[in-house]
């Protein structure tokens, strides 16, 4: 066995601060091969970005590397100048980041962005480096790659010019890439692609890559060896196969754990216990009498959005983001909704929650009839009432210069739902209702986590009463431990309360542990919809293959998968 | 964010010590002058006070000067250090009347075209990019020209204050509107006002409960900007003998008068309004820098 590439020993990453040094990165170790790719995974805050800005040198100031080494090829990287590693950017050390609309300069064409930098870092004249750049992006999977050389970042897909920052990274030939989330802005059937792509080149070109992510699927699909991260410590190392199968550190136990299965539903989201607190009572008042029979309906349902511009004279036909014939949600289902982005989930959620103007058709309650056909203020507030959202983004979804009490008792108090005295003890009720403390309710959105903010923003879609949520996401953007609670915690509420939801993910594997049925949307369209077993077991759509063919798994993982030890390791 | 960081906003501001000089001279100023009536050492103004044979004294540090009078006196025997801040007292009135007429114009046109879009948007943005093209000391300038016909000449005169916050208030909005607008068109798109119509709450609330506090921190800062300017716009409509009459006359309106005595050696009549001036407009501007930076957590 030849010397490692890179060999980072007792790393130490410090953030001084007025209050106290925070330390980022402690006690990291790792060893990184030729032809090897090593996984670094955490959840947000586990310092696992940190690491590779550090190895490359690009930590964000004030952080700074307090000590151990950062040996590349027996060369230590923290005791170079800033002007000797940037010598090393680029030609020893490349670099992916998450977001390819971000890394590329949208005013200088792909051509040029690669050109310039394969001229700079392998000292070529312009002419020949661009020949050099046409046969490089042709290398990362570009068909036709001499005639959009000449296109702007804009004109490529995410997938594309995630390839595109792939070969620049390459572009001065590095032996060691760090590629940083390299597929998490990306639709789960690109993801694939581009994983493979960074496989093969790694193989082929015998690199060294360092795959930082917060995602398991990636890692089991890409990563030959795995880091654990938590709180800036290595949790755990080793084998990637033995580490999912056989992980020996709790934290890495529970981590696998809360990861939903794509192949099966899992008992804790499907039978959770139901609740019947005071406030449950409360919740359930005035619902105690509903109808058989569907909740919604629709028919015949667009939504086009206006295109812009005119070329010429002529009015471009508008985009139609939604063409939905009919779609009909029973009462106390949860109807899952999955699709990549752009393929108009969203949009058709906020269609049925009445949140934007529908172009065509209609949207019909039982309870409340056709949503776009109020003409008075009282049926339309009744309507508000029943129907609630619960968002993507805990961040933008709180107004962050509200109390959280205050937050909440608007609604309450909008709707008339309880009096000025009762209301601070119904939003203390509510508070820990979903997990949170009466006392929460006297901060500020901004003293709490992701996952807290999402169970202000579900306190807040109960305040109401509601019948139905509209969940658009709500997962997304929490980490895997967090999002398994926030699921149990909605298929409780569901549950305790009989409500109906639509249940918006681009996540199969989410969708599956919760729907009863599932939709699969593209390009504005249902392409399947039935009940969430059969689809997921025997898929007849073509294109629901194609996503489930694609999506990452996890296996092996569930040593005797059953329920119970799950739980347990939840807990 | 304004609440985020109570603790940080000291160890920020004492970071900064031209902000905290700035911020201290301000608040020296303002007192001071509110207060002119009390700690002025004279009352310029009253005639039974002044005498004439005080007239052209240099300030005290110089010969031939009276201990009574700091800064000196004018030609007409009136104490340049108390008419200083009585002078002040107009120019900061209409500096502060001026900027928060702009702003609740501001604010309203801002909030209404960004939240609405579409046509009322359309109309709004275009009568302010029309006033836009106007510099502003013109139209106050025209306001002040179509008020002074328009009302009677005593009730002019004794309401000039008024009608120079007026005039300039209504000159300076909108670079409020704009900011403001683009603001909401921000946070209108954010998810919590979509919650905000998800619970159905009317329009106003939705505006002024959840967008107005979220918009505030831009316009904090333009704000102190335009206060100076409205000072300096209000000195420049005295010197050119359009403000305050010379009864009551503002720092530009000292300046104004002094200014034809100071190649006969008399500078300190004109001077000492200017530096004041200077120093008030520059405070404003230093300490709205800073809050800029302070309010972009990002520039941190």
């Amino acid at each position: 066995m030849t010397d490692p590439l890179l060999k980072i020993e007792d790393l130490q990453i410090t953030f001084p601060h007025r209050r106290g040094d925070f330390i980022a990165v402690q006690g990291f170790e790792l060893t990184l091969n030729k032809g090897e790719i090593v996984g670094l995974i955490g959840e947000s805050g586990a310092g696992k970005s940190t690491v590779g800005n550090a190895v490359i040198g690009l930590l964000s100031p004030p952080g700074r590397v307090t000590s151990g080494q950062i040996l590349l090829d027996g060369q230590d990287l923290t005791e170079l100048t800033a002007h000797r590693l940037a010598a090393l950017r680029g030609r020893r050390i490349g670099m992916i980041f998450q977001d390819p609309m971000t890394s590329l300069n949208p005013l200088m064409t792909v051509g040029q962005q690669l050109a310039q930098s394969i001229s700079i870092l392998r000292k070529m004249p312009m002419r020949q480096a661009r020949a050099e750049a046409a046969r490089r992006l042709s290398d990362v999977g570009i068909s036709d790659a001499k005639n959009r050389m000449d296109q702007y970042p804009h004109e490529f897909s995410g997938g594309m010019r995630q390839r595109v920052v792939i070969a620049l990274a390459l572009a001065g030939d590095p032996d060691l890439l760090i590629a940083d989330e390299p597929t998490t802005a990306l639709d789960v059937s690109v993801q694939k692609q581009v994983l493979d792509l960074i496989k093969d080149i790694c193989r082929e070109r015998a690199l060294g890559v360092i795959l930082v992510t917060h995602d398991m699927g990636v890692i089991a699909e890409t990563a030959d060896r795995v880091c654990v991260m938590r709180h800036g410590k290595l949790v755990e190392t080793g084998d990637t196969q033995k580490v999912l199968a056989h992980p020996t550190a709790d934290y890495t136990t529970r981590l696998i754990a809360a990861i939903p299965s794509i192949t099966e539903r899992e008992d804790r989201f499907r039978n959770p216990e139901p609740r019947t607190g005071d406030i449950d009572k409360w919740l359930l008042q005035a619902h105690d009498r509903e109808e058989e029979g569907h909740f919604l309906n629709t028919t015949d349902l667009v939504k086009e959005f206006p295109a812009k511009g005119v070329s010429f004279g002529i009015r471009q036909p508008p985009f139609r983001a939604v063409d939905v014939p009919q779609i009909q949600i029973a009462r106390g289902e949860v109807l899952g909704l999955v699709g990549e982005s752009g393929s108009g989930k969203s949009t058709l959620g906020r269609l049925l929650t009445g949140l934007l103007p529908i172009t065509q058709g209609s949207v019909t309650y039982t309870d409340h009839g056709d949503i776009s056909a109020f003409r008075r203020a009282a049926p339309r507030k009744a309507f508000r009432r029943d129907v609630q959202v619960v968002f993507q983004d805990p961040y933008s979804s709180l107004n962050s210069r509200l109390r959280v009490d205050r937050i909440l008792a608007e609604p309450i108090r909008f709707h008339g739902l309880a009096s000025r005295s009762q209301t601070p003890r119904l939003v203390a009720a509510l508070l820990e209702r979903v997990g949170l403390s009466a006392e929460d309710g006297r901060k500020y959105p901004h003293q709490f986590s992701g996952g807290q903010r999402q169970r202000i923003c579900i306190a807040r879609a109960l305040a109401v009463r509601p019948r139905f949520i509209l969940c658009d996401e709500p997962t997304s953007a929490l980490d895997v431990s967090i999002q398994a609670d926030m699921l149990a915690l909605l298929m409780e509420l569901r549950r305790s309360l009989g409500l109906t939801m639509l249940f918006v993910s681009h996540d199969l594997a989410v969708v599956r542990q919760v729907s009863d049925r599932v939709a699969v949307m593209r390009k504005g369209k249902i392409v399947e919809l039935k009940e969430a077993e059969t689809l997921f077991q025997s898929p007849e759509h073509e294109y629901t293959r194609h996503l489930l063919s694609t999506a990452p798994r996890v296996e092996g993982h569930r040593p005797s998968n059953t329920a119970a030890s799950t739980r347990k390791a939840i807990q | 964010m304004l609440i985020r960081i109570k603790s940080d906003f000291w160890y920020e501001l004492l970071r900064s010590p031209i902000t905290v000089f700035s911020a201290l001279l301000i608040i020296l100023m303002v007192l001071a002058c509110t207060f002119a009536p009390w700690v002025a050492p004279h009352t310029p103004f009253d005639p039974a006070t002044i005498s004439i044979l005080d007239n052209n004294l240099p300030p005290a540090w110089q010969d031939r000067s009276d201990p009574r009078f700091l800064l000196g006196t004018d030609m007409q025997g009136r104490d340049v250090l108390s008419a200083m801040l009585y002078g002040g007292r107009i120019s900061l009135m209409v500096g502060l009347g001026a900027v928060a007429l702009s702003t609740v114009i501001g604010l309203t046109v801002g909030l209404v075209a960004g939240y609405f879009g579409g046509l009322t948007d359309a109309i709004l943005m275009r009568i302010a990019e029309v006033q836009f093209a106007f510099p502003p000391i013109l139209i106050a300038l025209l306001l002040n020209g179509i008020l002074k016909t328009a009302l009677p000449a005593d009730v002019f005169a004794t309401a000039a204050v008024p009608i120079m916050i007026l005039a300039i208030g209504l000159a300076g909005w909108v670079q409020f509107a704009r900011i403001v607008r683009a603001s909401t068109l921000v946070q209108r798109e954010q998810d919590y006002i979509t919650a905000c119509h998800a619970i159905g709450l009317p329009t106003h609330v939705t505006i002024l409960r959840h967008i107005l506090p979220n918009v505030l921190s831009p316009v904090l800062v333009l704000a102190m900007l335009q206060i100076a300017v409205a000072i300096v716009t209000e000195a420049t409509l005295s010197f050119l003998g359009l403000g305050t009459p010379l009864t009551e006359p503002s720092l530009g309106a000292l300046i104004q008068a002094g200014s034809q005595f100071l190649f006969s050696g008399i500078w300190w009549v004109v001077i000492f309004p200017g530096v004041m001036l200077l120093m008030m407009v520059i405070a404003f501007n230093l300490v709205a820098d800073w809050a800029r930076d302070y309010l972009n957590p990002r520039l941190r």
